[in-house]
């Protein structure tokens, strides 16, 4: 069922740039478990919209089919949805976005869709660098089919039955990095501080940006032995160190010691300043990032934070030479070259 | 001529079948295509038919064109002349030609072909391009060219037609225009010199192709994409309907880029598989560009799923499918009509599609623009259904036309200063008692208009909804919806024969040529029919009141189980009985004296002669 929630306007809520507040970007009443890292993520969305004066109906939600993919009905209610079906968002969402680029489309999906059975389309629509945020909110299971493994389940994680788990996991960033996804992030659903300016860089990005961000399930798999627990990720995360979004013409007021921030520009002028843990570490470089991806797997360690950005490349409607002027709006006169050329085209086949 | 011929040679002016027989991959169809069109020119009315290997390199190729100035266009069956190329087909091609046929082949490697009721025309081919041409490759290539010139003494082709044609086939290559000619001259000297011309089989100019055209149909699908103003193009390669996304691009590239910027005002994706075709194709509907996918059977089992959410929530769409032999893989090179009930029931749950059936490239071309008028009116799938033989062969077609008054038909769709009037926009409230709702495309209204579109059960404000009763109101809804697009899918063309109490035939697509000219073959023989070209589902009130009004119907397919009467007897509840099944599918398009036989021998009892 969709819930609709009564909206109560408080005076003294803050309010952005747009006169709005955060309960304008709210979504209908969650039906997801108490505690599902989902919800946390959706309030980040809200966060991050708010915070970048998003007009909500310029926005088109996407995703598939799973928990993770109910989400898009829990924030932003002014903008349009489209619940598809099981792993195919990215197709959706690459003719969607091609029909109107003037949009923020924001797909949402779980590990069970991007990472079985839409891998497909997910790793061509990061080839393809379609012009998108994609969050996997991922939990290592299958949730809403009661707690099978995902294929991002860690080969050491097993589940709430005892069972072991007999496949190594697929790690998303990595992938995303060599299919030339072009922001790449890893996060922790219980981390807003982090996550939030993660997606504010990844909406002010141009290009395919992927957010993997950990969303445990509090059902099926936030158990002792599983590597997707509240507990296990706290324990495990290492941050990269924190990430600051700036708007366009504002200073950057965190003050890092030279040598230990690295500023990466947006397509809009807005930057995002990393503090870096290790000075060595180059985001611009995809060589980098895998290594340190693979070093930190290795170490038992989730590291999360902005792992890859590319802020030079082409989406796919630039490579495709699409006009400045969406597809959706030509008119008849635009796309019909009418009877006079047809009768060219007559003659050239006689 | 050596050999002594013991049946007399057939004669027969602009009536006759030919048939190149070559090895794939040498470059022949380009010399055979211009063989056809040259008769085209001439004024006379052909059908050529490519029959090729689903291989790139090696295997046996055919192409056979039936010259008849009648007009009629279905294959006919037999040869009568065999061009024959292919040592490793021999046997098969020499077999195959009528008594009193003929056949040239490369006689550089002699061959006893132990037939002596035909003309055999030996012209060292190989040996006349090694002297001729230094190029290996030339060399190879230009046999196929030489046959061609040699034909034009033989069949009296006008050898200027040939020329002219070679001439503008090379229009932005101009250096291949000499070798080409000199090719085609070294055929012609050599018939010239050595052989009796013209043999018994001939051409001769007529004035019967005013106003036509010679094109294929996904050519023709192609364009009308571009007329009904499609922007959007997803596909999948597969035969054989890679051709209509070819078709697309290569006339948007003409006419769809923006003088000033130079910009593409539409956009063709090659997409990893179907699902993502499909899916590409509902995205960009959903946002309001026309958008299609082309594909073929396969792709139509694995597309199945999208069409049930398109179908169920509610997003135009067009898919062209090119049908080929199945099941499964089965003959991807040869046709069928054996995806109606696949498309028309396409996807699991309570489903039902419109279906177009094209008998021509012209009516391709003008389906393919209407299904994008449909699909926003109807906000649902819409499906071109062609074949192989319509697809890929060129058939003569009336031209092409437009009428620039028509404006497209972009459905129920409300603006923002719609929305400003409303308090109580529902995206699948049926206001207008017709099933069908109005939609909103994203971005545009900042508050009002917004929706979830869901494959979930949903109630009329796009919500979610386990409600029972509300989601029987959807799906009966959309029967209602179905109903409408009754009313607006093409009528079926109905020819009654002057004979009260007739029998009736149905038939759809591809079949119509074969159609034609078995009714004409009926006729003669004093059995009278009353023809249905079905063009559309679902079905309307005129196809119901033919079906009333006769007591035996044939219902002619390309296909096993008799899929279009099946669907005839599944929504309108006729009886088996009075449908009877006449089907034909062994992959080659389908022949007039196989239906005119069937139905002569039903009819009157007794066998035909023909």
């Amino acid at each position: 069922m969709s819930y609709f929630k009564p909206i109560n306007k408080h005076p003294n809520l803050e309010k952005n740039k747009l006169g709005l507040t955060r309960r304008d970007y709210e979504g209908g009443v969650s039906t997801l478990c108490a505690g599902c890292g989902h919800d946390s993520i959706s309030a980040c969305i809200i966060e991050a919209c708010f915070r970048l004066n998003i007009e909500a109906y310029k926005v088109a939600k996407l995703s598939g089919i799973g928990c993770s993919s109910k989400a898009p009905a829990y924030f932003l209610n002014a903008s349009h949805g489209f619940n598809s079906v099981h792993g195919r968002m990215p197709s959706i969402a690459t003719g969607a976005n091609c029909a109107n680029e003037d949009l923020l489309y924001l797909g949402v999906s779980g590990d069970g869709d991007s990472a079985s059975i839409g891998i497909g389309q997910f790793i061509h629509a990061i080839r393809r660098q379609v012009n998108m945020v994609y969050f996997v909110e991922n939990n290592g299971t299958y949730g809403l089919t009661k707690g099978q493994f995902s294929a991002t389940n860690d080969l050491e994680s097993k589940n709430k039955y005892g069972e072991d788990n007999l496949f190594p996991p697929i790690d998303l960033t990595s992938m995303a990095i060599q299919m030339g996804a072009s922001y790449v992030a890893r996060s922790f659903s219980g981390d807003r501080d982090q996550l939030v300016p993660l997606i504010m860089g990844a909406i002010q990005h141009k290009g395919f940006a992927l957010l993997d961000i950990i969303s445990p399930c509090v059902t099926f798999n936030n158990h002792d032995s599983s590597t997707k627990s509240y507990d296990y990720i706290r324990n495990h995360n290492e941050a990269m160190g924190k990430t600051d979004f700036v708007p366009l013409g504002e200073e950057i007021k965190t003050n890092y010691d030279e040598g230990s921030s690295v500023e990466v520009k947006l397509h809009d002028g807005s930057r995002l300043s990393l503090e870096k843990t290790d000075h060595n570490f180059d985001p611009t470089d995809a060589g980098n990032s895998l290594e340190l991806i693979r070093k930190k797997n290795k170490e038992g360690k989730i590291i999360t934070g902005l792992l890859y950005v590319d802020n030079k490349c082409k989406p796919l409607t630039e490579i495709m030479d699409l006009p400045d002027k969406p597809l959706n709006t030509l008119e008849q006169e635009e796309l019909c070259p009418g009877s006079e050329v047809l009768e060219e085209i007559n003659k050239g086949l006689s | 001529m050596e050999n002594p011929v013991k049946v007399d040679p057939i004669n027969s002016l602009n009536d006759f079948v030919i048939k190149f027989a070559n090895v794939n991959g040498t470059g022949s169809a380009s010399a055979n295509q211009m063989f056809a069109k040259s008769i085209f020119r001439m004024g006379i009315p052909i059908s050529p038919k490519n029959i090729f290997p689903s291989n790139i390199q090696g295997l046996p190729t055919w192409f056979e064109v039936r010259v008849n100035n009648k007009g009629y266009l279905g294959s006919r069956g037999g040869v009568d002349i065999a061009v024959a190329m292919n040592p490793q087909t021999y046997s098969q091609d020499v077999k195959e030609i009528s008594e009193g046929g003929y056949l040239l082949y490369d006689s550089t490697w002699k061959r006893n072909f132990n037939r002596d009721d035909i003309t055999i025309l030996e012209i060292p081919l190989t040996q006349l391009c090694v002297d001729s041409f230094t190029n290996a490759k030339q060399r190879a290539l230009f046999k196929n060219i030489a046959y061609v010139g040699a034909l034009s003494p033989l069949l009296e082709i006008e050898y200027e037609v040939l020329e002219k044609l070679i001439s503008e086939q090379f229009v932005n290559k101009p250096a291949l225009i000499e070798p080409n000619i000199k090719a085609l001259n070294i055929g012609r000297d050599y018939v010239l010199k050595n052989l009796p011309y013209p043999i018994g089989i001939n051409v001769k100019r007529e004035d019967k192709l005013k106003d036509k055209i010679l094109v294929s149909g996904n050519d023709a699908c192609g364009l009308g994409a571009v007329y009904g103003g499609a922007t959007f193009c997803s596909w999948y390669p597969i035969t054989p309907s890679t051709s209509v996304a070819e078709g697309f691009e290569k006339y948007a590239s003409k006419y769809r880029v923006d003088s000033q910027t130079g910009k593409n005002n539409y956009i063709s994706v090659q997409a990893e598989d179907e699902l993502a075709a499909v899916g590409m194709a509902i995205g960009a509907n959903w946002n309001g560009a026309r958008g299609f996918t082309a594909t073929s059977g396969p792709g139509i089992s694995l597309m199945s799923e999208f069409l049930g959410l398109a179908y169920f929530a509610e997003v135009p769409l067009v898919l062209f499918n090119i049908q080929r032999g199945g099941p499964s893989t089965g003959m991807p090179t040869r046709t069928q009509q054996s995806d109606i009930l696949s498309c028309a029931y396409a996807s699991h749950g309570d489903t039902k599609h419109v279906l177009l059936f094209p008998e021509d490239p012209q009516e391709c071309f003008e389906f393919s623009a209407e299904a994008f008028n449909l699909a926003e009116r109807l906000q649902t799938p819409v499906f071109v259904i062609s074949d192989l033989d319509i697809g890929m062969n060129d058939w003569v077609t009336d031209k092409f036309e437009w009428d620039d008054e028509q404006k497209y038909d972009r459905g129920k769709v409300l603006k923002a200063e719609d929305l400003d009037q409303m308090d109580n926009f529902g995206r699948y409230l049926d206001v207008d008692d017709d099933g069908i709702c109005y939609r909103t495309y994203p971005g545009t209204h900042p508050e009002k208009g917004a929706f979830f579109t869901r494959g979930t059960s949903h109630d009329e404000y796009a919500r979610y909804t386990e409600n029972g009763d509300i989601n029987e109101q959807t799906l009966t809804r959309l029967v209602k919806k179905f109903r409408t697009a009754s009313e607006l899918v093409p009528d079926p063309i109905i020819n009654l024969s002057e004979k009260p109490g007739s029998s009736g035939v149905i038939f759809y697509g591809s079949t119509s040529a074969a159609m034609y000219e078995a009714k004409d073959i009926l006729n003669e023989n004093n059995i009278e029919v009353d023809l249905m070209r079905i063009r559309s589902f679902p079905f309307n009130l005129d196809v119901w009141e033919f079906i009333e009004n006769h007591d035996l119907i044939y219902v002619i397919e390309q296909n096993r189980d008799s899929q279009m009467r099946t669907l005839i007897m599944a929504e309108g509840g006729i009886s088996a009985e009075k449908l009877r099944s006449l089907v034909w599918f062994n992959g080659d398009p389908i022949q007039a004296k196989f239906i005119a036989k069937k139905i002569y021998e039903r009819e009157s009892q007794q066998a035909l002669i023909t």
